[in-house]
């Protein structure tokens, strides 16, 4: 079945083919796929949505039902400094809502967008657990806890120039 | 083998990494090294200790002195006070608020005294990724015992005589549980560890992964054993990576022991476990949801029965236990189910973890007896209220829970307790809230989850929630009628009669609770347009103190739609009606001349 409309690269199909081959192109694996896949490309456009269905012979409409319904899964390629605010209760209750709010401000974009420059992305997430550190914020692998709406600025900065 | 005079006890969880443990591990091992202290000092890598808010935590042994907020420059303190000087770092040590005397040894600190640790028994004992300090803890003791003492059926009777319920926020009987699961016969049957905490507010499951992973392996082992299943699966969050590594690398070590894998103990029992990964879906906490998760389908809830226990993961018989459940398993069969029973209350027995948080002096990780009041967690163990504000609330059970007020205080906490008053034990999360919450917005803050978590399958949660969200945002905004909240009450009760799943069952409960017990403020947004707390500002007015003000007109310059007027040198005036509230006016004065009523 060529059915496949590519802009993906050939490389990218063969990487994706081999993730499927890996998990035995077990329908049942699919969300497991959908982790690696991610991985891989950041995001998960509908050009990899139908590559993955291809191989694990089920409809591409299922993979995106399935896309769509986790969170975790996105198809908008996210920015080089992905930026997660946790709007868990923990952080909310110590001022989540105004730290986002600023760096929506900031960064002029709103929740789910990327930076023109696809420098920065802003997304919310529910509780990385460390309510310790509330308010908590996440930048890539790193984190920042107690974050003050006055801290926004100086940590944006830190990435500015990277 | 190695003595080492000292160990040095260092938090590797979630939140302490987050505030550089690492750091302080690199730094105490160069110390260590420059001092040629390689070996008498030991530095090791444990679990959460449970006190987040004053990590990173060090713990010195044998003497269990408690550092705490520790960075990495006090590392060459530490090491030339305390362990070559041998006199404690006094200002690293912990301050009692009220006496502010010093508190060297954790066992003396109001946050511990009341605590004990069965789930958590080892979080912040041992270190997670070496599997021989976990057996010096008794781990996969009672597995042993289980399987050469012992019939499936004894273990799952003392399992029973324990009382143990489960801990994931259902409560039903664990034993009671497995036993469904034993009879029913078939050629496959699996074993389901349910990691997919999704409570915002609630991280004692991945502090028991992060902290003590091989007691959840041993425990899904020998429920594995009762129920005839050889084949065991955690189905863990995708935002937990350091649960997760820590998970895969006891896995791996157990089965290089021969604790999971092919003949047990060398007996004729196999069991194996897999990993298998959430992807950010609240619903997926509930069993059926979490099961198709599993099977590679979107999260959606099925109607029970058949339940998992007949027909489960691939149709087959499925056991699905919370963390915190498994964690409290080996235990009890080793200290036995009268021991286990005889801590609690008479419907709950043993003990349960929450999770501090919210404007709250200890924000952290606790495990107290069923029957502890919250008078006592929230002041004897939670150190009371953050910067002295007057309690108003607290949440319990997540956004299936609801929020418990001063008249509470009293009320011995277990499963059916929580649920007489309104709210429920979910999985352990409880937000302390304080004067400056308002409880129309809080309501309106779990909606606004349950909505976007809700997976759209049944009518009731998916629109009605919807419905739900929009009155309270309605009455945040000032613009909410009276009979607003009759239609709050009407629906709410609908959705719980009539929602697929507990997740749309239990949605409104928020909203009931805050009706409940914060009638007053729900009229008081309706009626006079005020929010007492203070918090919704589409009820507040910036106002100019005359007194403060004075006459710089920064604020007016700085006024997007110019409503500030007056003289140079004389006070301003926001003419309210022209306002849009944006605030900037408050940011720009250096005076504290405006306020928000």
């Amino acid at each position: 079945m060529s059915s496949v409309k590519v802009k993906l690269k050939k490389t990218d199909i063969d990487k994706l083919a081999e993730v499927c081959k890996s998990f035995n192109n077990e329908p049942g694996e699919l969300i497991n796929v959908l982790h690696k896949a991610q991985e891989i490309f950041g995001y998960l456009p509908s050009e990899v949505q139908e590559v993955i269905a291809h191989e694990l012979k089920v409809p591409v409409a299922k993979v995106y039902g399935v896309v769509t319904f986790y969170s975790f899964f996105t198809m908008t390629p996210k920015g080089k400094f992905p930026i997660s605010i946790c709007t868990g209760t923990a952080c909310y209750v110590r001022g989540a809502e105004k730290v986002l709010d600023e760096f929506k401000k900031e960064l002029n974009i709103q929740v789910g967008d990327t930076t023109a420059d696809g420098k920065f992305s802003l997304s919310c997430l529910r509780c990385v657990g460390a309510c310790g550190l509330a308010p908590v914020v996440l930048i890539g692998e790193k984190t920042y806890g107690r974050v003050a709406p006055d801290d926004v600025k100086q940590i944006i900065k830190e990435y500015m120039d990277q | 083998m190695a003595t080492f005079k000292y160990h040095l006890l260092i938090c590797g969880g979630t939140g302490c990494k987050a505030s550089d443990s690492d750091g302080i591990i690199t730094s105490l091992n160069k110390e260590i090294k420059e001092k040629g202290l390689e070996n008498d000092v030991k530095v090791v890598t444990t679990g959460c200790f449970g006190f987040c808010e004053k990590g990173p935590i060090v713990k010195v042994l044998p003497d269990n002195t408690f550092y705490t907020q520790v960075t990495p420059g006090d590392a060459a303190e530490i090491i030339q006070e305390h362990i070559i000087k041998g006199r404690k770092v006094e200002r690293l040590l912990y301050t009692d608020p009220e006496t502010e005397n010093h508190i060297a040894d954790s066992k003396h600190m109001g946050f511990y005294q009341k605590q004990i640790r069965i789930a958590l028994r080892n979080c912040g004992f041992i270190d997670p990724e070496n599997l021989d300090e976990a057996i010096s803890r008794d781990a996969y003791m009672a597995l042993g015992k289980a399987l050469t003492e012992m019939t499936p059926q004894e273990v799952i009777d003392e399992i029973k005589k324990s009382g143990l319920r489960g801990r994931g926020g259902g409560g039903f009987p664990t034993g009671l549980k497995w036993e469904f699961a034993s009879k029913n016969e078939a050629d496959q049957k699996y074993v389901v560890c349910n990691a997919d905490e999704g409570d915002p507010g609630a991280f004692m499951d991945r502090s028991i992964l992060e902290g003590d992973p091989h007691t959840v392996l041993e425990a899904m082992a020998i429920c594995g054993y009762t129920m005839g299943a050889d084949k065991g699966l955690i189905y863990i969050r995708a935002e937990y990576p350091l649960a997760i590594k820590r998970l895969k690398i006891a896995i791996d070590q157990a089965r290089e022991y021969g604790l999971l894998g092919k003949n047990i103990l060398g007996t004729d029992f196999n069991f194996d476990i897999e990993l298998r990964y959430g992807a950010g879906a609240f619903v997926c906490g509930e069993e059926t949801a979490l099961i198709h998760s599993m099977e590679g389908e979107r999260g959606e809830p099925t109607f029970k029965p058949p339940f998992p226990a007949e027909s489960g993961y691939n149709g087959k018989p499925t056991n699905v236990n919370n963390v915190e459940t498994f964690a409290s398993v080996p235990v009890i069969l080793l200290k036995g189910a009268d021991w286990f029973s005889s801590i609690g209350t008479e419907k709950s027995k043993g003990t349960k973890v929450f999770a501090l948080a919210g404007k709250i002096n200890n924000v952290g990780l606790i495990e107290v007896p069923m029957g502890t009041t919250l008078r006592e967690v929230i002041f004897e163990i939670g150190g009371g209220i953050k910067d002295g504000k007057k309690f108003k609330a607290v949440q319990t059970g997540g956004p299936s829970g609801g929020c418990l007020t001063e008249k509470h205080l009293d009320t011995p906490i277990d499963f059916d307790n929580l649920i007489a008053e309104g709210s429920m034990m979910g999985s352990g999360g409880m937000i302390v809230m304080d004067e400056d919450d308002c409880m129309v917005s809080v309501a309106k803050f779990y909606l606004d989850f349950t909505v976007e978590e809700s997976c759209g399958k049944c009518t009731p949660c998916r629109i009605g929630n919807k419905r739900l969200y929009e009155i309270l945002d309605k009455i945040t905004k000032g613009e909410g009628t009276m009979e607003d909240l009759d239609n709050l009450k009407n629906l709410s009760n609908v959705i719980k009669d009539t929602a697929l799943c507990g997740l749309g069952q239990t949605s409104p409960n928020p909203v009931l609770s805050t009706l409940d017990n914060f009638w007053d403020e729900y009229v008081a947004h309706v009626t006079d347009k005020k929010c007492p707390a203070g918090a919704c500002t589409d009820l507040m007015n910036y106002n100019i103190i005359e007194e403060n003000c004075v006459g710089c007109t920064a604020c007016a310059r700085a006024c997007p739609v110019n409503c500030i007027t007056g003289e140079r040198k004389m006070p301003h005036h926001i003419d309210q009606a022209a306002c849009i509230k944006c605030g900037t006016c408050m940011e720009k004065c250096k005076f504290n001349a405006i306020e928000l009523i």
